[in-house]
């Protein structure tokens, strides 16, 4: 049945259908909502959880290190400022592959302070090891909280993951939302029986530190689990259809892609109103479609080079920027493509930073400066919509 | 009964941690988890793919043991396992960089017990000043000069932190003193809650001293009352190792080279002089004699 809540009570009780041990969690704007609603879930006996109130998200993240390793099922969530905090830790996690789960409602990276939505933290943290999946709106940011799980744990995999969110725009929203029901989920996501867990009967040493003659293969072994991980997303979110009957591409989605010319790239919340954008070109005739990054780690370096090997021009659209070059996503499908058959001409747009509205009118002008990309690029990136008036 | 710290690990000859992990976990038995910050106990004692250790344990970071055992700690409750949990961290983890983490255990309320093995100096990293290092010692950072005596701050005073968070058993100990440590670790096991014991652990590099004297060296840390034996029951003083024979500060402090510049340079006698009165104030404080 569909309810009308809040982004963050979705997702706390998509979190709470999932049962985990342990939650530690430092408040921090947009994502103070949704551990707000787990504390309230933990307070009311909804949810059998451990919730740890703690020094900051340097110590939430460190403290399921110690969860996860005495066998707790972890979560988190975290943004922005919070995320860079655990900078750190986050590498730690990964490093000692435990699958803990983080919901991160994208926000801002100051200088300057803002607490307004786009996706500079995250991306900054690509590098990382972890997981990285992109909700488009509410739905699939509930959606995505099991699937991260059965990701995260499987054991072939056993790297954590970022469920990431638009800060406010998703965390805050109200809409009509399918609530997950918990003996489903339940039945889609089996316990967590970690393999090694700190056992006085069974000493075992966690932690260790490697010299350089196996450190390298230690970071393989990571990177070989994400190669992995390509294939368990599509795996459980088909999974996650037969049992749920929601289905929104496994590490890409594509709409209008079929025929289209002009292809837009982009991840996050942004895709409603591209989506809307598009409706409104197609019907004057306009050729031009989406490919929707779900999964930003692991990189879909295939699955988009036959997405976007018939269009021919490819815009992309991103709320981050890799100051000194260019921006993440841009970056990386120019790296995806150098080595393939493919000379689409791709342009790139930062845009939506801080929060600044994203419109149907900017996607359409996104969209025309591609088309003149066809015939040659002018500019290979730029910031949208930069108020040159005020520099 | 098994070693549960065994010997093959890496630290130096001389070294007192060793000997206060193994007086600490010979202490709280097998059924016991440790935590350890990055230090020299955790370089020292697992070289991937070996490990000293025979009971669970696990390192994360430098700041973060104490976060990480809480985690630990909520875990084990909830699955009814009564296990110990510990911490063994160096004074740089613990006076300095991991005091946020350990802060929020200590308020929390977590069942873990934090034991600090205090050489005074990040040696780890090559004897740098810590917070725990005391007045006008000479390390890497805070070097004996032409201009400079030393380290020009007193040791924090990292128990009454401890203290001042309610920890209901705060205690220091040293490597010299064997029955007294272990009884103070099977105390704070009994105790529900957190608790802090700072041990004392000279450090053979850091401190420069004769091979084979370390015992010696935490001994006269003791006699001269510039390392007082002390207990702190729910906030109040429950117990002190009284000083039979007390000696001057000097007789500690000639014996290592991070305090030699204060024998030579001509700031040397009244920096002797305050660090005589630094003494004195722990006696006064702990009545350490009768």
């Amino acid at each position: 049945m569909m309810k009308v809540v809040e982004g963050s009570y979705a997702v706390a009780h998509a979190v709470m259908c999932c049962q985990p041990d342990v939650i530690s969690a430092y408040p921090i704007t947009p994502q103070t909502h949704i551990v707000e609603n787990l504390s309230q879930l933990v307070a009311d006996g909804e949810l059998d959880s451990e919730f740890v109130t703690v020094d900051s998200e340097f110590s939430a993240m460190s403290a399921l290190v110690g969860s996860c390793a005495a066998g707790a099922r972890s979560y988190s969530s975290s943004t922005s400022q919070g995320l860079a905090l655990m900078y750190e830790v986050l590498y730690n996690v990964s490093g000692l592959r435990m699958p803990i789960v983080m919901t991160v409602a994208n926000r801002a990276m100051g200088a300057p302070l803002n607490i307004w939505n786009d996706q500079q933290d995250s991306v900054g943290a690509r590098d990382c090891g972890w997981i990285q999946l992109y909700a488009e709106n509410v739905q699939e940011a509930v959606d995505l909280t099991p699937q991260a799980y059965k990701i995260a744990e499987d054991p072939n995999i056993l790297t954590p993951v970022m469920a990431c969110m638009d800060g406010f725009v998703l965390t805050h929203v109200y809409e009509p939302v399918e609530l997950l029901d918990k003996d489903a989920v339940q039945k889609f996501l089996p316990p967590f029986k970690p393999k090694y867990v700190l056992d006085p009967k069974n000493p075992m040493t966690i932690g260790a530190f490697a010299d350089p003659s196996t450190y390298t293969e230690f970071r393989y072994l990571q990177f070989e689990a994400q190669e992995r991980a390509l294939k368990k997303i599509e795996d459980v979110a088909k999974e996650f259809k037969e049992t749920f009957g929601r289905y929104y591409g496994g590490i890409i989605d594509t709409y209008q892609a079929e025929d289209a010319e002009i292809m837009i790239v982009t991840m996050g919340s942004v895709i409603g109103t591209i989506k809307d954008a598009i409706d409104e070109m197609r019907a004057e005739g306009i050729k031009v479609g989406l490919t929707k990054i779900r999964s930003y780690r692991p990189f879909p370096v295939q699955a988009l080079r036959n997405a976007l090997k018939d269009c021919s021009v490819i815009a992309v659209i991103e709320k981050d920027v890799s100051i000194g070059m260019e921006a993440g996503i841009l970056n990386d499908l120019k790296s995806a493509f150098y080595n393939s058959k493919i000379r689409t001409p791709i342009i790139g747009f930062t845009a939506g930073l801080g929060g600044r509205d994203i419109t149907i009118k900017d996607i359409r002008k996104i969209v025309e400066k591609a088309r003149a990309a066809e015939k040659g690029i002018e500019s290979e990136f730029e910031f949208l919509n930069l108020r040159k008036e005020i520099i | 009964m098994q070693n549960l710290f065994t010997p093959g690990h890496r630290a130096c000859a001389g070294c007192a941690m060793p000997t206060t992990i193994r007086l600490v976990l010979d202490a709280a038995g097998e059924n016991t988890i440790v935590v350890s910050p990055t230090g020299c106990l955790e370089v020292t004692s697992t070289p991937y793919p070996e490990s000293s250790w025979n009971v669970p344990w696990l390192h994360s970071l430098f700041e973060n043991a104490a976060s990480v055992a809480s985690g630990v700690e909520v875990t084990l409750r909830r699955q009814c396992k009564d296990t110990n949990v510990i911490c063994i961290g160096g004074d740089g983890s613990t006076f300095d960089i991991g005091i946020g983490s350990i802060s929020g255990m200590f308020d929390r309320g977590h069942n873990i017990k934090y034991i600090c093995y205090d050489n005074e100096a990040y040696m780890n990293t090559g004897v740098q000043r810590s917070g725990s290092t005391p007045f006008c010692v000479h390390t890497t950072t805070t070097p004996a000069g032409k201009e400079s005596l030393g380290n020009p701050r007193p040791k924090k005073d990292m128990p009454a932190i401890a203290v001042a968070h309610n920890v209901p058993y705060v205690a220091t100990a040293s490597v010299a003193y064997p029955v007294d440590l272990r009884k103070k670790i099977k105390r704070s096991l009994e105790i529900p809650g957190p608790a802090y014991i700072q041990v004392n652990a000279p450090c053979i590099t850091g401190w420069t001293f004769e091979a084979g004297s370390t015992i010696e060296i935490a001994r006269l840390a003791v006699e001269t009352g510039l390392w007082p034996l002390y207990e702190m029951v729910d906030g109040k003083l429950a117990g002190v190792k009284k000083i039979r024979a007390l000696k001057p500060v000097e007789d500690y402090l000639k014996a290592q080279g991070r305090y030699k510049h204060l024998f030579k340079k001509s700031g040397g006698p009244d920096v002797l002089k305050a660090i005589q009165g630094i003494a004195q104030s722990n006696i006064e404080k702990y009545g350490l004699v009768d």
